[in-house]
């Protein structure tokens, strides 16, 4: 009764003209945001903060635009990751995996259908998740000690060898060089530096942003200046746009376990929506198995990662609202705009300002809906942007990573790091090195060193402390499995598939 | 129609022309932290106020715990006279123990301070620590008994919080006390209510919301007397532990300004630090009145930055 009360209340907030204008303008440019290779939610609501601060928007209408930029970003990220297999963002790599191959077989409607109602299942059950479950679930991190998050950050390392590439040595490789680039900077535990040959600018480590627009985005472009740019960027006809209900159908279990598994992946702090999607996908790829066809394009590959990032956005809010802690990089800097807005976040936000939680939930589900409009019958405004000759996109490409991350680190220093990443990450692709394991390994190689080594202060050095919770141990069994089955099921597996692929 | 267009244009030239004048608060920092707000709610109440006539520029510079910023006024702009750079009792502490990369306080000149975050130590609800006393007896006892999460790196100013009340309960081995620094305040909290640490070292103002849910109960405040809003939390000094650690908020300016303009901007801060607005930002974010500018301040850091120094020598942070 009280939760339809608030919601009551937060509508009527939600439905006032200028809230509901806001709303769809955040949705349109968080769409375009996220569509555009290397823009992804966390420096699309970046750039946003100074034109809601000019605009002299209250806490409420602030608040509205900024998220429905972030939730239109993590709708708009499938776009690219489908037509260009270049992700939007980073949470929508793994929609490239199913995605990109859909769209090559002559589907792509299908699959950019198909990703819009899993964004929309994803997000709406999300948000109404955290509409009830907000409150409790933010007792969850309350679970997690240094133990706990060692062993999930293991888990989603182990893993990433069964799905990033055909071989796990290189997988296994990329992921420690990517481990190896995050140990640049501060020692989190002394504040000595560590590999920055004294340049202040690297004491802070390498933002996995300039990482990600470098690898994906610099480095595409390097490809697209080998092939002298001759074919479209765009090489994919999108024709008429048809639902197909029935494959939409046969992935409602998929949805189902996907919402929930994205949606815990981001109430954990510091998980956020590229976990969610990972996860996601690895367990309905193995739950489908070798004949589920996933990586060739197939309907659960796309929805599975679509739902979980888009839950996992919803999830991140959890911790950002209820504790103050943000679940992804977004909600860091959602938290950064409530803080200057003067509303501390914490346990009693939701009795102390319930016009900003409950307005905000309740935009949330408006903009679910306008953006599902936008997403599937509208879609083709949206690839309209991205069908540009290789001669234009590919520097607007360019110059949007450039701005893009020079408006988020305001560091010339950062826009050099974005070259040098361009050119490892041309280096690795041809050498057929997966560039997501280095990304995983930059984002998450230093939470998971700190949490290791505080894990060994408190217990004094004693490595039995990582097994000493159910929790954690339930984690090292299934990265132990996540690592090992895949490669039982490769060699099983092999001899029936030869037919096809010949 | 070309009158309308003209004066569109004569605005925006305006427009261009004062934003090209108005002065710029650096936050070493990305934004929401301490160093942003400083930034923004002084740039906020000093053009409210009408100190200055076009709104505060905020940029924000983070890089090496602030080291970035204070490298770059120090190198590059140490003459503007428009400029203002977000510090903290953490730019102090950074300062004392040589984590700029070599630079030192006298490099630039410290303005003031308008406010400061009482320093707090926290317990879960259903901790067996009712007092400072029962804390510190079991440290005592057994110095590793008790591990402590805090929103600085090890040696930073929540860790030598601890350390200070540690020694002053005449704890003698501190080294083996176990602290580890995690992302801010609040996953400090998330720890110790976890139970993975037995005490959380922070400020008051990362720690109203928790009190507030009855997640956490405050042991002591570290300040000279109890806070106002917050009066049933005792001060270490009334349970018999001579700390008092404040982290205030505060601003420096280039080295090279004129006494005059240092002057000047002494005056603004001190304006905003009397306004209605600030008070009310204090009362919002748990900061406690704490307003010290121009030379008084100077001497304020030169002492603060010694007696960090002494200390961080004593327990073994610098050599």
């Amino acid at each position: 009764m009280d939760i339809a009360a608030n919601l009551a209340l937060g509508f009527s907030i939600a439905f006032s003209p200028f809230t509901l204008m806001l709303a769809v303008l955040g949705c349109f440019i968080g769409t375009i945001v996220g569509a555009l290779p290397g823009l992804g939610p966390s420096n699309g609501v970046a750039i946003m903060i100074p034109l809601t601060f000019a605009l002299g928007l209250d806490a409420v209408a602030a608040l509205v635009l900024l998220t429905a930029i972030y939730y239109g970003a993590m709708y708009g990220g499938r776009i690219s990751s489908i037509l260009l297999n270049i992700p939007g963002d980073e949470p929508a790599m793994m929609t490239c995996l199913d995605g990109h191959p859909m769209a090559k077989n002559g589907r792509p409607g299908d699959a950019l259908v198909i990703s819009g109602v899993a964004s929309f299942v994803g997000a709406t059950l999300s948000t109404i998740g955290l509409m009830l479950l907000a409150p409790m679930l933010s007792r969850v991190a309350y679970q997690f000690g240094p133990a706990e998050y060692f062993a999930l950050y293991l888990l989603a390392f182990c893993t990433l060898g069964g799905v990033a590439s055909k071989n796990q040595a290189k997988a296994a490789f990329a992921s420690c060089l990517g481990i190896m680039i995050a140990m640049i900077g501060l020692d989190p535990n002394s504040g000595m530096a560590r590999l920055t040959g004294g340049n202040l600018h690297l004491y802070d480590g390498i933002d996995f942003l300039v990482a990600i627009v470098g690898l994906f985005a610099v480095s595409e472009v390097f490809f697209f200046i080998e092939k002298h740019g001759k074919q479209g960027a765009l090489n994919i006809v999108l024709g008429r746009v048809t639902v197909p209900w029935g494959e939409i159908w046969s992935t409602r279990w998929v949805m189902a376990r996907s919402s929930v598994i994205g949606f815990v992946a981001g109430v954990l702090p510091g998980a956020g929506a590229s976990l969610g999607s990972f996860l996601t996908y690895v367990s309905e790829k193995s739950i489908a198995g070798e004949k589920g066809g996933f990586g060739t394009g197939v309907a659960k590959g796309i929805a599975a990662p679509e739902v979980g990032n888009n839950a996992a956005a919803g999830g991140a809010l959890v911790p950002m609202l209820t504790l103050g802690v943000p679940g992804s990089g977004t909600t860091a800097v959602l938290l950064a705009v409530l803080v200057t807005l003067n509303i501390t976040p914490g346990p009693t936000l939701f009795t102390d300002r319930p016009d900003v939680v409950w307005g905000l939930i309740a935009s949330l589900l408006i903009a679910n809906f306008v953006l599902l409009a936008m997403n599937v019958p509208m879609v083709k405004i949206f690839v309209k942007i991205l069908d540009l000759p290789p001669a234009i996109l590919m520097p607007g490409v360019t110059m949007v990573s450039f701005v893009g991350i020079y408006s988020l680190t305001g560091s010339y220093f950062d826009l050099l790091l974005v070259v040098v990443f361009g050119v490892l990450g041309y280096v690795l692709r041809k050498l057929d090195i997966p560039t997501v394991p280095v990304i995983l390994g930059i984002l998450l190689g230093g939470k998971m060193e700190k949490q290791l080594r505080d894990a060994m202060v408190l217990s004094d050095g004693d490595w039995t402390y990582l097994f000493s919770s159910g929790i954690s141990i339930g984690l090292f069994i299934a990265a132990f499995l996540g690592f090992i089955a895949p490669m039982f099921l490769r060699r099983i597996l092999r001899k029936p598939q030869v037919p096809d692929s010949a | 129609m070309t009158y309308t267009f003209r004066a569109l244009l004569t605005g925006a030239a305006l427009f261009v022309g004062g934003t090209a004048t108005a002065a710029e608060c650096i936050a070493p920092a990305n934004p929401g932290g301490g160093w942003d707000f400083t930034c923004r709610q002084i740039g906020k109440i000093l053009y409210d106020i009408g100190q200055v006539d076009t709104p505060v520029q905020v940029t924000n510079m983070a890089g090496g715990g602030g080291g970035l910023a204070f490298q770059s006024v120090v190198n590059e702009r140490s003459s503007e006279e428009d400029l203002i750079v977000a510090a903290s009792q953490a730019t102090a502490t950074r300062l004392a123990q040589n984590a700029f990369g070599g630079a030192t306080a006298d490099q630039v000149r410290f303005l003031g301070a308008i406010g400061a975050d009482p320093g707090v130590i926290v317990v879960g609800a259903d901790s067996e620590f009712q007092t400072l006393g029962d804390m510190l007896a079991a440290m005592a006892a057994d110095p590793s008994s008790v591990a402590f999460a805090g929103g600085s790196a090890a040696g930073g100013f929540d860790h030598l919080k601890v350390l200070q009340l540690a020694q002053a309960s005449g704890i003698e081995d501190v080294r083996s006390i176990k602290y580890i620094g995690v992302d801010g305040g609040a996953d400090a909290i998330t720890q110790t209510v976890g139970g993975f640490t037995q005490g959380m070292t922070g400020d008051m103002s990362e720690v109203v919301g928790f009190i507030q849910s009855g997640d956490v109960r405050v042991l002591a405040v570290l300040t000279e007397e109890r806070v106002p809003g917050f009066d049933d939390i005792p001060t270490a000094k009334e349970q018999g532990l001579d700390v008092v650690a404040v982290n205030w908020r505060g601003l420096y300016v280039p080295k090279g300004v004129s006494d005059d303009h240092y002057q000047a901007w002494a005056d603004k801060l001190q304006a905003v630090g009397e306004s209605s607005e600030w008070a009310e930002a204090m009362a919002a974010n748990g900061l406690a009145p704490f307003l010290i500018t121009g030379s008084d301040f100077d001497a304020f850091i030169t002492q603060n930055i010694a007696d960090v120094q002494a200390l961080s020598r004593e327990i073994g942070v610098i050599q």
